[in-house]
C-alpha cells in the first residue's frame, strides 16, 4: 500500500513534498533573539496564513504558465523552453492593450451608440473599464501568440530529437531580439515610454489604473486578516485547466497525444504527425502568452527586456516536480507541481532566513528548479 | 597437439531464449584447413550460434549454453569475444566494421600497429610511441596480397568500392597472428561475381595453409563449389552434415527450407518462365481464373518499387484475388517487407497499385487506409503498438482518426473520445482473440510478444478492412500464439472474405496458410507458386538461383 503509493508518486515528490511540509510546521515560530547568543521560539500562527496566502497567490500567477507545457509535452515535443515566445506574445498584448485603452474604450461606446447596443452603456463601460482592458490584452495577444508558435513549430519539425535544444535558443534569441524592438516600436503612451527621451518602453511597467488585480480581487475571499485568496485568478486557472483537459480529449488531442507517444504509429494511422506537433506548439504558445497576462495582473508589473529570460524555467520545473516527464504530462502533474514549486519558492525564504540567518532561499530556489529539470532529463527515455 | 584433434569441436551445444528454443544438440568437429558450409534460413540458428562460439555478451546474460565446445581438444568456455580472438577464431562480419577515414594499412593493423621505439614509450607507456609507416604499409600489403587481390594500402576505405571493404575485413583477419579458424558471414553477399571468384580462390590458398573456413552463404553454388563439407541448420537443429560433393544445390535449397525430406524428381524446366503455370495438378486456384477472368482483382500490383531502407523493392507485380490469402516470402533484405510498407504509404514508393479497379493514392498512409485497407506492421514495438498507452487507445485509435468512430460530438466541430465505446469493443476483442491483460486500461508494452500481436491484429480488424497485409505475423512469438495469430488469420478469411497478404520470413507459415505464395528475391517477384507446391521449389525460388543452372548442377 504504502510502496504503491510511493511508487505513483515517485521519490522526488515525496522528498519536496515532506520538505515543504516541514517548512509549514516551522513557518509558526519565529525566533526572537533576547540576549547575545540566546534565542527563544515564539508561536506566530499568523505566520503560517502569510505564507499560505502567499502560495495560493503565487499557485494562481504561475498555473497557466506551468500548463502551457502540456501540449508539447504529449506531441512529443519535450518541455517548452521556448515559453519566452508565447511570453513576449503575452508581452505585446499587455503594452498593446494600454497603448490602446483609451482607443478601444471609444471605439466601443462608438459601436455601441451605432448598433443600438443598450446594454453596452457608458456607465457599463466605466465599471468594466478593467476587466475589458484585461480581455483585450488577451485578444491581442492570442492571435501574436499563434503566429509566433506557428513559426516556432514549424522550425521544431525541422529538428526532431532536438527540440529543447533549439527550444531554449529559440527562447533566449527572442528575447534578445525584443530587446531591440521594445526601443524601436513606437509606442506613445505616456506611462509606457521612458520619460526623458518620449519613446522606447521602460523596463517595468504599471498597471496600475488598467487591469491590476482584476482577477485576483474578483471574488476575492479574505478568510482573516492574514488569509487572502485571490478566487477568480484560481477560477481562471481552473477554467483553463479543464479547456486544456477537454482539448486532450478530442480526436485532435488523442493524435496529439498518440503523436507524442509514438510518431511512426501515429504516421501509420493516418495522422500527419508535424501538424500536430505544430498545433501543440501554437497551443503551448497562446497559453504562454495568457499565463503572463495573468501573471501581470497578479504582480501589478509588465516586465520587458530581459524580463521574459528565465521564465521557462520555473515553469519547466514546476511540471516535472509534479510528475511529469519528457513526454508524459497531466493536468494533475501541473497542480500539484506548481504548489509544490512555489510552496518551496515561498517559504524558504520567510522560514530559512529566519532560522538561519541567512539568506538561502534563491539557493535553494535554484537547487530545486535545475535539480528536478536535471533529474527529469537524465530520465528521458527515448523510444 | 596430435594431428587427429580437431581444432574447434561441438558437443551437443543448445540454446533457449526465453523458453523459445533456438538451438538443439549441436554437434560438429572442425579440422584445421577445411573449409565448411554453413547454411540455413533466417532464423535457423546460425547467428545464435555464431554469438555462442564468439562469448558474445547475448549469450551469457540470457542464462548461457548448454553442451560443451571444445578448442584443439581442451573445454573452452568465452565471456568476451577477445577470448575467442586470443584462441585465433575470427570472424568477419556481415556489416563492415572498418573506420571510414582510415586507409586500409591502417585498417588492417587497427590496435596492432607496428610502433617506433621511442624514449617517450619507455617514460610512459607504447600509447605515447609513434607509428612505423612503411612497416605497417608492407604488413598490410602482405596480408592484401594472400588474398590475391591488389588493392593499394595507402587507399582510404571511405573511396573504396564495396567488394575492396570486403577484403580489407578479411585481410585484417589474416594479419592477426595466430588466426586458424575464420567464420565469414555472407562475404560475398556485396560482391560482384568477378570479385566473389578472387575471394573464392583466396579462402581455398588460406586453407590450403592451414585455416580452418566457416562460410555462410545464400549463394549455394558458392558453397557447393568453395566447401568441403556443408552443414545445413533447421529450426535450430543440424540436419545434414556432409561432403558438399555428395549433395546438389537443389538438395541443399530443399533440406534447408523444407520439411520434406525425400527427393523429388528435378520439376519440369518451364517453371523459370511462368512459374504460376507451371505447377501440379492440386493447383485448384488457377483454374478458374482462366476460365472467367471477370472479377476485378482485390489488389493489382504493377511496377512497384519501394525505398525502404534495407528492404528496396525494385520493380513487383502481382494480382491477388478477392478472398485470396496470398504470402509473400523470401530472404530478408530481399524487400518481401517494402512491399506492404510500400503499399500503405510507408516508405517513398512509386508504380502503380489498383484496389478493385481503382488506383491507390502511393505515399500517403491515409489513403490507403481510407480505401479500407488494414496494415500489421513487422516492427511491431516500433510502429504497430502505443507502448505507452492503455490497450483501448492501441485497438481503436487509427479506427478513430480515420473513420471517425468512438467519438461523441459533432464531426469536424467538435468531438470528444468515447472512453466507454472504446473500452467495449477492447473488451470484445480481448475476449475473442484470448488477449491475456488486466483490462483495457492496461499500458500495451507491459503485455508479452504474442498478446501484442494480437492487439496489432484486433487494430487491423476494427478497421473492417477489404484488405488485410500483415508483415511476419509471428515473429518473435511462442508457438502456441503462433498458431492461434495464423487460426485467427485464417478464419477471419473464411468469415468476412477478406483479402489478405502475409508477409513472412517463415516459408512454412506462409505454406500453411496461404492460397498462392509469391517468393522476392533482390528486389522482383522471382516467382509466384501455389502453396501445395514442393518446398525445394520455393527454397530454389529463394536462393535466386536460375533454375536452369541449378538443374544442371543436379545432374
Amino acid at each position: 500500500m504504502i510502496k504503491r503509493f510511493i511508487q505513483n508518486a515517485g521519490w522526488p515528490r515525496i522528498i519536496i513534498a515532506l520538505f515543504l511540509l516541514a517548512l509549514f510546521i516551522a513557518a509558526p515560530f519565529e525566533p526572537v533573539s533576547l540576549l547575545e547568543g540566546v534565542r527563544i521560539y515564539n508561536f506566530n500562527i499568523n505566520n503560517l496564513y502569510i505564507s499560505l496566502s502567499n502560495i495560493i497567490v503565487r499557485f494562481g500567477m504561475n498555473g497557466v504558465m506551468v500548463l502551457a507545457m502540456i501540449p508539447m509535452i504529449q506531441a512529443g515535443c519535450g518541455l517548452n523552453f521556448g515559453l519566452p515566445l508565447g511570453i513576449i506574445a503575452g508581452l505585446l498584448g499587455a503594452t498593446l492593450s494600454i497603448e490602446w485603452n483609451a482607443e478601444i474604450m471609444t471605439k466601443l461606446a462608438e459601436f455601441a451608440g451605432q448598433y443600438k447596443v443598450s446594454w453596452l452603456t457608458q456607465e457599463f463601460l466605466n465599471t468594466w473599464r478593467e476587466p475589458i482592458g484585461f480581455a483585450s490584452a488577451i485578444i491581442i495577444a492570442v492571435p501574436i501568440a499563434v503566429v509566433l508558435g506557428w513559426l516556432y513549430g514549424k522550425l521544431l519539425n525541422r529538428v526532431k530529437g532536438d527540440e529543447m535544444m533549439i527550444a531554449t535558443y529559440v527562447g533566449f534569441s527572442s528575447v534578445s531580439l525584443m530587446c531591440i524592438a521594445w526601443l524601436l516600436l513606437p509606442y506613445k503612451h505616456p506611462t509606457m515610454v521612458w520619460g526623458y527621451s518620449g519613446h522606447g518602453l521602460r523596463t517595468t511597467i504599471s498597471v496600475e489604473g488598467y487591469w491590476l488585480h482584476v482577477l485576483s480581487d474578483s471574488l476575492a475571499l479574505d478568510v482573516n486578516k492574514y488569509l487572502h485568496i485571490p478566487t477568480g485568478m484560481l477560477i481562471f486557472f481552473a477554467v483553463m485547466a479543464v479547456l486544456v483537459w477537454i482539448f486532450m480529449k478530442t480526436k485532435t488531442g488523442t493524435a496529439i497525444t498518440a503523436a507524442g507517444s509514438n510518431p511512426e504509429f501515429a504516421r501509420a494511422s493516418g495522422v500527419n504527425v508535424d501538424k500536430m506537433r505544430t498545433i501543440s506548439v501554437v497551443l503551448s504558445t497562446v497559453l504562454g502568452a495568457i499565463g503572463i497576462i495573468v501573471y501581470e495582473q497578479s504582480f501589478g508589473f509588465i516586465q520587458l527586456y530581459m524580463g521574459p529570460f528565465y521564465m521557462a524555467l520555473p515553469a519547466v520545473a514546476s511540471v516535472l516536480l509534479g510528475g511529469a516527464s519528457v513526454n508524459k504530462a497531466s493536468i494533475l502533474n501541473v497542480i500539484v507541481g506548481t504548489f509544490l514549486f512555489q510552496g518551496i519558492l515561498t517559504l524558504t525564504p520567510s522560514v530559512i532566513n529566519a532560522h538561519l540567518q541567512t539568506d538561502m532561499s534563491e539557493v535553494i530556489r535554484a537547487i530545486v528548479s535545475n535539480g528536478m529539470i536535471l533529474y527529469a532529463l537524465t530520465r528521458k527515455v527515448r523510444g | 597437439m596430435d594431428s587427429n584433434t580437431p581444432l574447434l569441436e561441438l558437443e551437443h551445444v543448445g540454446k533457449e531464449f526465453y523458453g523459445n528454443r533456438v538451438l538443439t544438440d549441436i554437434s560438429f568437429t572442425i579440422q584445421p584447413g577445411e573449409i565448411i558450409g554453413l547454411v540455413g534460413e533466417n532464423g535457423a540458428g546460425k547467428s545464435t550460434l555464431l554469438n555462442i562460439l564468439f562469448g558474445m555478451p547475448v549469450i551469457s546474460s540470457t542464462g548461457g549454453y548448454e553442451g560443451n565446445v571444445l578448442v584443439d581438444g581442451k573445454r573452452v568456455s568465452f565471456s568476451s569475444p577477445n577470448q575467442a580472438l586470443a584462441k585465433g577464431i575470427g570472424m568477419v562480419h556481415q556489416e563492415f566494421s572498418l573506420i571510414p577515414g582510415f586507409t586500409a594499412a591502417e585498417n588492417i593493423l587497427l590496435n596492432r600497429e607496428v610502433l617506433n621505439p621511442s624514449t617517450m614509450s619507455y617514460v610512459f607507456s607504447d600509447r605515447v610511441s609513434t607509428l612505423d609507416r612503411d612497416a605497417m604499409e608492407s604488413r598490410a600489403r602482405a596480408a592484401i596480397h594472400t588474398l590475391g587481390v591488389n588493392i593499394n594500402p595507402d587507399m582510404v576505405v571511405s573511396e573504396m568500392p564495396v567488394g575492396y571493404k570486403q577484403f580489407i575485413e578479411i585481410a585484417r583477419e589474416i594479419d592477426r597472428k595466430g588466426t586458424r579458424l575464420l567464420f565469414l558471414d555472407e562475404p560475398t553477399a556485396v560482391l560482384t561475381e568477378q570479385e566473389a571468384e578472387i575471394l573464392l580462390i583466396a579462402l581455398r590458398k588460406l586453407a590450403k595453409q592451414g585455416i580452418a573456413i566457416v562460410f555462410i552463404s545464400h549463394r549455394l553454388s558458392e558453397v557447393k563449389t568453395l566447401c568441403h563439407r556443408v552443414l545445413i541448420l533447421r529450426d535450430g537443429k543440424l540436419i545434414t552434415d556432409l561432403p558438399a560433393d555428395s549433395l546438389s544445390t537443389r538438395e541443399i535449397a530443399s533440406l534447408m527450407v523444407g520439411r520434406e525430406s525425400e527427393r523429388r524428381d528435378p520439376p519440369a524446366p518451364e517453371i523459370s518462365d511462368s512459374p504460376v503455370d507451371s505447377v501440379n495438378v492440386d493447383d485448384t486456384l488457377n483454374a478458374p481464373k482462366k476460365k472467367k477472368k471477370k472479377p476485378k482483382p482485390a489488389i493489382k500490383v504493377e511496377h512497384l518499387w519501394v525505398d525502404m531502407p534495407g528492404e528496396t523493392v525494385r520493380d513487383v507485380s502481382f494480382e491477388v484475388k478477392k478472398g485470396e490469402i496470398f504470402g509473400i516470402g523470401g530472404l530478408a533484405g530481399h524487400g518481401k517487407l517494402g512491399i506492404p510498407n510500400g503499399i500503405m504509404g510507408l516508405y517513398p514508393a512509386g508504380g502503380k497499385v489498383r484496389l478493385f479497379g481503382r488506383s491507390l493514392t502511393l505515399n500517403k498512409p491515409r489513403a490507403a487506409l481510407g480505401r479500407k485497407m488494414a496494415f500489421v506492421s513487422e516492427d511491431r514495438r516500433g510502429v504497430g503498438l502505443l507502448l505507452d498507452e492503455p490497450l483501448d487507445w492501441n485497438i481503436t485509435f487509427t479506427a478513430m482518426q480515420t473513420q471517425g468512430r468512438f467519438l461523441l460530438g459533432i464531426p469536424y466541430i467538435f468531438q470528444v473520445r468515447n472512453e466507454y465505446a472504446m473500452a467495449k469493443e477492447t473488451r470484445k476483442f480481448i475476449d475473442s482473440l484470448g488477449i491475456k491483460c488486466t483490462g483495457p486500461k492496461q499500458k500495451a508494452g507491459e503485455l508479452s510478444g504474442g498478446n501484442q500481436q494480437k492487439v496489432c491484429l484486433a487494430k487491423a480488424f476494427v478497421l473492417r478492412p477489404n484488405i488485410l497485409l500483415i508483415c511476419e505475423p509471428t515473429r518473435g512469438i511462442d508457438i502456441g500464439a503462433k498458431a492461434l495469430v495464423l487460426d485467427t488469420l485464417k478464419q477471419y478469411n473464411k468469415e468476412n472474405g477478406t483479402t489478405i497478404i502475409i508477409t513472412s520470413s517463415e516459408l512454412e507459415e506462409l505454406r500453411s496458410v496461404c492460397d498462392r505464395v509469391a517468393i522476392v528475391d533482390e528486389g522482383k517477384i522471382a516467382g509466384i507458386l501455389p502453396a501445395s507446391s514442393p518446398a525445394e521449389e520455393f527454397g530454389m525460388l529463394m536462393m535466386g538461383e536460375k533454375l536452369r543452372v541449378a538443374m544442371a548442377a543436379t545432374e
